[in-house]
């Protein structure tokens, strides 16, 4: 094992003695991973290249970028125009924040069907719960340093959720704001924060996957493993090739988007200098927050609305709690895998009337669709998981395969004879 | 078991004493490092502006921009005052009579700021003849308060003085 591994070179020993990185480099390559993994376990490794390359873009914007409010929206001009490759890298940060978003989406519907954030894996869950809060934090001031309509009035809304809250609400955003409205002391600061936080990612991410390393992958079925076993196999090469596979494909949409159509995730208005006195006719945020932009919406009341958003967030932590299946997986909870899609669907409604007028039908829908959202994790959730009848587990990862299962769905008839 | 204990409270009572003195140093410390967000001495300064309303006709307005904020400053027709003093506070989500908003019932002069999330209303829009914010559908009337929409509160009326009779000050 890794833990009593000894470098075969004298320095390396030497060095290892010292600051064991050899160690833990050999623990990275051989850990035992489930040897069932699918292509949705891949999106761990393309979410860790996806930060690494909005730190590098993001870095070297940094290096042209003027955080200033009468030079900003000139200066991504000058990034555009200008500077060699400037569009280039500008494009990979901007897409780079949308395509990060996909991958992290992927990754959350990944734990929920799968059940990765059920015992004991509800520290990994909480961390990357949190990873994602940063993130929204980081792409919402991100998408302010241009300093464009979207940018301003996208500032003004989000900071006015706080003076939502009772007695000191004003106060908070002004703070905030470090004046009365949306200004230079904004951007600023915004632009330091934008600057600081994908470093504090980066730290949740290394507890994040330290906090994995100690249980080790779920894995489709959702059962425990011996490892290392027969149902385990090394993470290099096995996982590493995967993961570099799934990457490749991950990064030829990536550029589609990057040199085919780089503005069709933005909003023209973005391109429209900030004016403090018009605020553009339809103002929507990114497409990755449009189903909690439905929620407020859909909410008649300023305060409720603002509850129950970020609600729909936190009570997302609280799941591990919330589920009590004795089976981790859904491809064991038939009646449940119906909730989980419903679930999706749900969601891509609310994004897709988020980005519409909050009116009429889509008013409707945003608001049945909140309904179902919250209903979903407070009641669906935890009563299935105590009544459902879930289909027999089997007992290890080879079982299914050498008892001449197709799939391990089908496993059921073999769980009497163990 | 007494003795140990009596010694135990004298140590309890330097362990408390160190903590709260210790809580006050990092309170004090970081004090500084919050309050620096506040608005700074130059945002503060700005606080008034001065406007000239002498070339408003009736049933038009200015958007002018005071801390940063838009003012609507609103030259009022007869029929747009009959309708907002006419109006019952029991209609009102946020109760306030016409006569309290206004100085001079022909000249409304408010913050351009939805209540709710901070959009700049259009005006002469909406179910109410006075605002409408395009961001969350909050309507206004034609004094400025909220009678339909998520916006909890009427349009904030800054403070204002008129100078002279083509003048406002505001701030």
């Amino acid at each position: 094992m890794s833990e009593n591994y000894v470098p075969s070179s004298k320095f390396g020993k030497w060095f290892n003695d010292r600051l064991p990185l050899l160690t833990l480099s050999k623990h990275l390559t051989d850990y035992p991973t489930p040897k069932n993994l699918n292509y949705w376990w891949t999106f761990g490794g393309i979410l860790t290249f996806c930060l690494i390359s909005q730190i590098i873009t993001g870095i070297v914007l940094g290096m042209h970028y003027v955080a200033h409010a009468d030079m900003a929206f000139n200066s991504i001009e000058h990034i555009m125009r200008d500077v060699n490759y400037g569009w280039l890298i500008r494009y990979i940060h901007s897409n780079g924040a949308s395509m990060f978003f996909l991958a992290v989406y992927i990754h959350i519907f990944r734990s929920l069907f799968y059940g990765s954030y059920r015992s004991p894996r509800e520290i990994i869950w909480i961390l990357g719960m949190l990873i994602y809060l940063l993130m929204m934090a980081t792409a919402f001031m991100g998408y302010v340093l241009p300093w464009g309509q979207m940018s301003f009035w996208g500032a003004t809304v989000i900071t006015n959720l706080f003076s939502a809250i009772p007695l000191v609400g004003e106060s908070i955003v002004t703070w905030l704001w470090g004046g009365y409205s949306v200004d230079n002391p904004t951007l600023t600061r915004f632009f330091s924060l934008h600057y600081l936080f994908p470093f504090l990612i980066l730290g949740l991410v290394v507890l994040h996957i330290w906090a994995l390393h100690v249980p080790g992958n779920n894995n489709p079925i959702g059962i425990d493993i011996k490892k290392p076993s027969k149902d385990t196999v090394p993470f290099h090469p096995y996982i590493t090739i995967k993961d570099l596979f799934a990457l490749l494909i991950f990064m030829i949409i990536f550029s589609g988007f990057i040199f085919f159509a780089p503005n069709i995730l933005g909003h023209s208005d973005n391109y429209i200098e900030a004016n403090p006195l018009v605020t553009p006719k339809h103002i929507v945020p990114e497409w990755y927050l449009l189903p909690f932009y439905a929620i407020l919406r859909a909410v008649p009341d300023k305060l409720g609305g603002v509850v129950l958003m970020l609600g729909s967030i936190f009570i997302l932590m609280a799941l591990p709690w919330l589920d009590s299946s004795k089976v981790r997986s859904t491809v064991f909870r038939p009646l449940y895998k119906k909730f989980f899609w419903l679930l999706v669907i749900d969601v891509l409604a609310l994004g897709y009337v988020g980005a519409m007028p909050a009116e009429g039908l889509y008013l409707l829908i945003a608001r049945v669709g909140t309904i179902y959202y919250f209903a979903h994790f407070l009641i669906v959730l935890p009563v299935l998981s105590r009544i459902e009848k879930t289909e027999p587990v089997p007992l290890s990862i080879s079982e299914p395969v050498l008892g001449g299962m197709l799939k391990p769905e089908m496993a059921r008839s073999d769980r009497k004879d163990v | 078991m007494d003795k140990p204990e009596k010694k135990g409270n004298r140590r309890d009572f330097i362990f408390t004493a160190s903590y709260t003195v210790g809580a006050i140093g990092i309170g004090a410390t970081i004090w500084p490092l919050i309050d620096q967000m506040n608005p700074d001495s130059s945002v503060k300064a700005l606080a008034s502006t001065e406007v000239d309303i002498s070339q408003i006709e009736p049933g038009k307005s200015v958007t002018v921009l005071w801390r940063g904020k838009p003012v609507f400053i609103k030259r009022r027709t007869q029929e747009e005052i009959a309708e907002a003093q006419s109006v019952s506070l029991d209609d009102l989500p946020h109760p306030e009579k016409d006569q309290d908003r206004v100085k001079n019932p022909e000249w409304l002069v408010m913050l351009g700021i939805c209540t709710h999330l901070g959009c700049v209303p259009l005006s002469d829009k909406g179910e109410y003849n006075g605002w409408f914010c395009p961001c969350h559908g909050s309507h206004y009337d034609t004094s400025g308060r909220i009678r339909k929409g998520p916006a909890p509160t009427n349009m904030e009326i800054p403070k204002y003085a008129f100078v002279d009779d083509n003048t406002i000050k505001i701030g």
